[in-house]
């Protein structure tokens, strides 16, 4: 192997969490190198839905109500520097979103969640409301007879997802980061400050290294003295042809920039099968049907399923490696709606060479507590 | 734009496209009867540009066209027939409310 190529930090992975966290340490200067696998990688980021989602993130867990929010009161901005850096605009929206619910039980449960949600908030304030059918109906007219109603906080938003990853990649070349595509790591050599990284026939050496490799994080994590005790769950979305503004931002139907709808979404225990299953797709339909009827009469064109990368509880796993010291893991499953938390904060933290204190609930140490017998 | 080879002519139907009635053979697509004339098949919903048909096989997307009131529709899979309606698709389709 010849001498390794230097950088400031290496990033593997060059979905949305990579890409996000290495822009987001190329623009504060640092010469970045992000290590991409390339077409047989699972790339969670190409199929996935683009919301920036808040009102049903955190539950119980105030740091990632918190997290969430930060990330989605940060968009606007990320937004906004990506069209200026890169001249992509990634069509970001915030201008609320609504959860239908089709029975009296999904929208007391919403209340429920929510009225959590709203008195763990502290000093951030959280606004919900619960509209039933006919005030749901005034603002979206088009809603079928069966919705029951809808819960809507003002902070949830959506963005293109794939225009975003454009963006991001332009964005770290534009700031000078070194992209290697078709770049599956071969090898992690890890001291403390100091890694070696092998792929595709070229090392790479830093002192900073970031493990943002999704599923792929699983088996690598432990090299760095990381735990990423990941799995995938499948979720299946169709797309229709274009057509003119119909909706509002909804959570499981929405219209895209450019006129398209998506239908998602199902959490199915798969494995790595991240093909579509027919009986999933047609539940989908059914449901999208009863939501808003005028879709009967839209053609179907496209449906796709992706692998979430998962973590037992859900929650994101941010963490610096105890054992190599200058590694750290990021994980989630809202690559969209964190960007701009991974962008800003997350690579500012990766920089500095510590974490904030309101990421540690959020390490993996969590998972390490032994089983009841 | 396109020219017929002479040994494959064949029976006339009328159809109407954009509102013109216009004599086709009887075995071409919507879209090869679009072609006859000026090819324009629909303007985009992203930049309102116009787009003929591409691929003539089903699978380009850029021969949408509003075939007897159904919108979107891939005029290169459609078989022609007498008084067909044939519009151009403006824009996206709008959606019944």
């Amino acid at each position: 192997m010849p001498e390794p190529q230097p950088s400031d930090a290496i990033v593997i992975g060059g979905g949305l969490v990579g890409a996000a966290i290495g822009y987001g340490l190329a623009r504060q200067g640092l010469k970045v190198t992000l290590l991409d696998e390339g077409d047989v990688a699972l790339r969670a980021a190409r199929g996935n839905f683009g919301l920036v989602w808040v009102q049903s993130k955190g539950p119980g867990v105030p740091e990632y109500q918190h997290w969430t929010r930060l990330s989605s009161d940060r968009w606007p901005g990320l937004a906004a520097e990506l069209r200026e850096t890169t001249g992509v605009d990634c069509a970001h929206e915030r201008r609320g979103g609504f959860a239908i619910c089709l029975t009296e039980d999904e929208l007391e449960q919403r209340r429920q969640m929510l009225e959590v949600l709203r008195r763990q908030a502290g000093a951030v304030e959280f606004e919900y409301e619960i509209l039933d059918h006919g005030a749901l109906a005034r603002r979206v007219p088009l809603i079928g007879p069966e919705v029951v109603g809808a819960s809507y906080t003002p902070y949830d938003g959506a963005v293109h997802p794939l225009y975003l990853l454009r963006a991001l990649h332009a964005g770290l070349l534009r700031h000078g980061a070194r992209y290697e595509p078709n770049a599956r790591v071969n090898a992690v050599h890890a001291a403390p400050h100091d890694f070696r990284i092998e792929a595709r026939g070229t090392a790479h050496a830093a002192p900073r290294l970031v493990l943002a490799a999704g599923l792929g994080s699983r088996e690598l994590a432990p090299l760095a003295g990381l735990h990423a005790p990941l799995r995938p769950v499948r979720g299946q979305i169709l797309a229709t042809e274009r057509v003119a503004p119909a909706i509002p931002l909804t959570q499981k139907i929405r219209q895209m920039s450019e006129g398209a709808l998506l239908i998602g979404d199902s959490f199915e225990e798969a494995g790595y099968d991240d093909s579509t299953a027919p009986q999933v797709l047609s539940a989908l339909a059914a449901r999208a049907v009863r939501t808003f009827p005028f879709l009967r009469e839209v053609q179907l064109v496209r449906s796709w399923a992706a692998l979430r990368v998962m973590s037992p509880d859900g929650l994101p796993i941010y963490e610096q490696s105890a054992r190599f010291p200058g590694a750290f893991l990021a994980s989630c499953h809202s690559g969209v709606t964190l960007a701009a938390a991974h962008a800003y904060p997350y690579a500012e933290a990766v920089a500095r060479g510590a974490l904030p204190d309101e990421l540690a609930r959020f390490a993996s140490r969590r998972f390490d507590v032994p089983k009841a017998a | 734009m396109f020219r017929r080879l002479p040994e494959t002519a064949a029976q006339p139907v009328t159809v109407v496209i954009d509102g013109r009635p216009v004599r086709v053979p009887f075995d071409l697509t919507a879209a090869a009867a679009v072609l006859i004339g000026d090819g324009i098949t629909r303007t985009t919903p992203v930049s309102g540009s116009p787009r003929a048909p591409y691929c003539m096989m089903g699978v380009c997307f850029d021969c949408l066209m509003e075939i007897d009131g159904v919108p979107n529709t891939q005029a290169c899979m459609v078989p022609v027939a007498e008084g067909m309606r044939i519009n151009r698709q403006v824009g996206a389709r709008k959606v019944r409310s």
